[in-house]
């Protein structure tokens, strides 16, 4: 196949790509832009079997089985609730062979590298191992493997200042020395990097901080398609690059976080004051039977989901229950946090998995002024999400997220597995509010009580 | 291979830069997460040029690591896409979906 023929393949491949995105960006078209996208892949990776001489043919295609074996079942059988650290994940693994191809590049073109090429080989190193440490630590933080506060050691600022420094230092050194040896160090040095640089983030902000990385990959991408000459590359990356970056502030925008905030929060983070004064004080607890009765007499509620109820798998329950509450001519509808769930628009993917007619999805901006004639507000596994604390609190790690103000609802339940915070990790007001009735227990089991006893009434 | 001259690599890069930003300007939140899911998966096409590496590898530790970056890169594309056509596909035959 000729260098014309070839390059114009790829060129349609990054057409594909940009149909891709375009469709993706809109429901109706969203699932045939993803399939446009693996098509063009598809194609981008089949033709370079058919251009020019290629050896270790046995390598490269047993190495694709084994990436195929592993991620096809993981991408199949991960459920819908873990879904958001395997994209991280998915993301990382990118990084992390950005980084590797550029090393290897690297070691290939030895002393015929031109100064260009060995920046973008640099930047591609640094960049990949960032995303990849980075989104391993977002991974970690998701599956709750380790803490999702934000982790702040005394001197922390100091040390992620030096780290980047020492990045930047051996940076230079590879571009003057050039040699594998500062290459490996400086890979060592961007691995540490992306942890220090993703310990301080606190969990509500991971998802901005994942999507952030997923644009870094893309950048990584285009660096070293220019190492490669490849304008396919150059274009794939920088369409993720720019796209993703996008894609961070409004997703940063619909939780009302600052960027800056959020990605330096590193440098101006203080040990959170955790002593809870406020354990002790009596809430109000109900039985199902409370509940159900409440219920009875509503005329609209309100169902306000959160990851809790994914969770405990408890879709398909809360259903029966909004058809029960409709069929005694109750007007529902469930509240939407834009970021209900680990990511934004997570959580309506796990309903329409339970078959929730979209039509009953509201989204904040609709169901908060209806707050106010809404009878009863079933907040089931949710916390941060209406939290009053985000308005009431400035300083508080979730300060100036916009809420669903559940609490202008006459009356309001939590459905809690205990008083644990929310994966904020900050103490909910609300739940001490006189009006509030907590029903304590796993979400599938409180409402299928809740469920039994309604039909009984 | 005839080399990209700077001024093309500059103006592939800003035309693409543009495109990316248009494409996704307006997109509801809840697109989001499946929009930064196919997106990550697009960024596997990083499978290429492991697959070029890996063809002139010529030492051990090139094959090794550029062997590795197959696997990752293949598991980055191909699981991508496939974890994100599953979110897609429960929006499937919501009628009166967009509001």
């Amino acid at each position: 196949m000729s260098d014309f023929v070839y390059d114009l393949i790829g060129l349609t491949a990054g057409v594909f790509f940009i149909l891709a995105l375009k469709g993706l960006s809109h429901p109706r078209t969203a699932r045939r832009g993803n399939l446009l996208g693996a098509f063009g892949a598809g194609v981008a990776t089949i033709v370079v079997f058919f251009h020019g001489e290629l050896n270790n043919i046995w390598w490269i295609l047993g190495s694709i089985a084994v990436g195929t074996v592993v991620g096809v079942p993981a991408a199949r059988k991960v459920q819908m609730t873990q879904m958001p650290q395997l994209v991280a994940l998915f993301n990382g693994v990118g990084g992390g062979a950005a980084a590797l191809v550029a090393i290897v590049e690297y070691q290939n073109l030895g002393d015929k590298a031109t100064t260009a090429e060995v920046i973008f080989t640099v930047f591609t190193v640094v960049v990949g191992c960032v995303s990849f440490s980075g989104s391993i630590i977002t991974f970690l933080k998701l599956q709750e493997l380790m803490t999702t506060r934000p982790v702040v050691f005394p001197g922390g600022r100091f040390v992620i200042a030096a780290t980047l420094a020492a990045v930047l230092g051996s940076s230079v050194w590879v571009v003057i020395e050039l040699g594998t040896t500062p290459l490996l160090v400086l890979a060592g040095l961007s691995l540490a990097f992306g942890i220090l640089f993703v310990l301080p983030v606190g969990g509500a902000d991971v998802p901005i901080v994942i999507s952030l990385l997923n644009a870094f990959t893309g950048l990584t991408v285009a660096a070293s398609g220019y190492v490669l000459q490849s304008t396919l590359l150059i274009i794939a990356g920088t369409l993720v690059g720019a796209s993703g970056t996008i894609l961070t502030r409004l997703m940063a925008e619909a939780m009302g976080r600052s960027l800056f905030g959020t990605l330096f929060g590193a440098f101006t983070a203080k040990p959170q004051d955790t002593s809870g004064a406020a354990e002790d004080r009596p809430v109000r607890s109900g039985s199902p039977d409370d509940v159900a009765i409440l219920l009875n007499y509503a005329r609209r509620v309100v169902i306000v989901p959160g990851f809790g109820l994914a969770v405990a798998q408890a879709q398909h329950t809360v259903r029966e229950l909004a058809d029960l509450m409709i069929s005694k001519g109750i007007d529902v509808a469930y509240g939407i946090h834009p970021v209900a769930g680990r990511m934004p628009g997570h959580m309506n993917v796990l309903l329409a998995e339970a078959n929730v007619p979209y039509d009953q999805l509201a989204e904040m901006d609709e169901v908060n002024p209806t707050f106010g004639q809404t009878d009863v507000a079933i907040v089931i596994g949710a916390n941060d999400v209406v939290n009053p604390a985000a308005k009431t609190t400035p300083g508080c790690p979730i300060y100036g997220m916009p809420i669903l103000e559940v609490s202008n609802a006459s009356n309001v339940i939590f459905l809690k597995r205990s008083m644990r915070p929310g994966f904020a990790g900050i103490e909910n007001e609300l739940l001490y509010d006189p009006k509030t009735m907590l029903l304590f227990g796993d979400a599938k089991a409180s409402l299928t009580k809740v469920v039994s006893a309604l039909k009984a009434l | 291979m005839e080399a990209l001259t700077p001024i093309a690599v500059i103006s592939i890069f800003t035309l693409s830069v543009f495109v990316g930003f248009e494409v996704v300007s307006k997109v509801s939140s809840t697109l989001h997460t499946p929009l930064m899911s196919g997106a990550n998966a697009i960024h596997g096409v990083i499978l290429v040029g492991a697959i070029i590496v890996c063809s002139h590898a010529s030492t051990t530790l090139e094959l090794t690591l550029s062997v590795i970056a197959i696997i990752l890169a293949t598991i980055n594309m191909i699981g991508g896409f496939v974890v994100t056509d599953r979110m897609l596909e429960m929006f499937k035959g919501k009628k009166g979906g967009d509001k």
